[in-house]
């Protein structure tokens, strides 16, 4: 079966994200200066052909920290959609 | 000692340091390409050269993809048996995503490209004046690591000024402590951003490039 999974990857809580500082300045220009803070990450879907949800998963789970993200600057969060 | 220069698909600095080894350091050098495993013709008293550039486009994160390229297989096992291996700018990325260096290398703090000339030292008294063009070479660890890497000896560049002071005046891209290089706890294997081969030739108006790879033992 085919199993759609939804990877979040996002940096780090406590590492400077330059792309998220450059885009709060980009909200403050547009007026919009209620937002206290951007952080931006990656959304990653896979189509995982398994035996089993659990299988699925735990591909997921090895391709995430293997390759999709790197745990000295990022952390993954994974969620199966069907 | 003889070298190797591994050509990734986006490498865009190994022309360079294929010159620079060959006709500046006078060395016998050659090329490796990303799709290859064999490196029979080098040996451990030799050295792998990862150059500069944005392999696989940089996709994913920098020198993530180039990690599972059937040549870094070879570069990988060739520094575990203790050759030496260098690897510069996207290079050094390419290392620490392999776990042959500790650490990472995240976007500069001003969010910018930088190409310019710095000052590093690798001991707060020797200046050499490299270039640098990167936009992901803020080096980064905890300050376990940090602690650690400093302990072991293992930081072997950083930014400081004309005069050797390493503060956050001449931090071009908020490195942790203005880390420029590092090498793993074994000594053979090297990583830095500033870019040696740029800087090797009369031609060029700098030969500092040369002390970096005499101070690094490739010579």
């Amino acid at each position: 079966m085919t199993y759609n999974v939804q990877i979040k990857v996002m940096p780090l809580k406590d590492l400077l994200d330059p792309q998220g500082k450059a885009v709060l300045g980009g909200l403050k220009n547009l007026g919009i200066d209620k937002v206290a803070d951007v952080r931006i990450g990656k959304h990653i879907t896979l189509q995982v052909d398994a035996a089993s949800e659990d299988e699925a998963k735990q591909l997921a789970e090895e391709a995430s920290k293997k390759l999709l993200a790197n745990p000295v600057m990022e952390f993954y969060e994974i969620e199966m959609v069907n | 000692m003889k070298f190797g220069v591994v050509v990734f698909p986006g490498s865009n600095c190994d022309r360079d340091m294929l010159d620079a080894i060959q006709y500046d350091l006078n060395k016998e050098v050659v090329t490796l390409w990303h799709k290859d495993k064999d490196i029979s013709m080098l040996s451990t008293n030799d050295c792998i050269v990862l150059p500069g550039g944005f392999s696989y486009g940089d996709y994913l994160r920098c020198g993530a993809i180039a990690r599972f390229s059937p040549m870094m297989q070879s570069v990988i096992d060739f520094a575990n048996k203790g050759g030496k291996v260098l690897g510069v700018c996207n290079g050094f990325q390419i290392l620490c995503e392999s776990h042959l260096l500790p650490g990472v290398l995240l976007q500069n703090a001003n969010q910018q490209f930088i190409c310019k000339n710095v000052n590093i030292t690798a001991d707060g008294k020797d200046v050499l004046k490299i270039p640098i063009a990167h936009g992901e070479g803020r080096f980064y660890a905890d300050d376990a690591l940090l602690d650690e890497l400093e302990a072991n000896n293992q930081v072997i560049f950083r930014y400081c000024s004309e005069q050797g002071f390493t503060d956050q005046f001449c931090n071009p891209n908020g490195a942790c402590r203005n880390i420029a290089g590092i090498k793993n706890k074994a000594g053979n294997v090297f990583g830095m951003m500033p870019h040696p081969e740029r800087a090797t030739s009369g031609a060029l108006g700098n030969l500092d490039g040369r002390k970096v790879f005499e101070l690094l033992g490739l010579n």
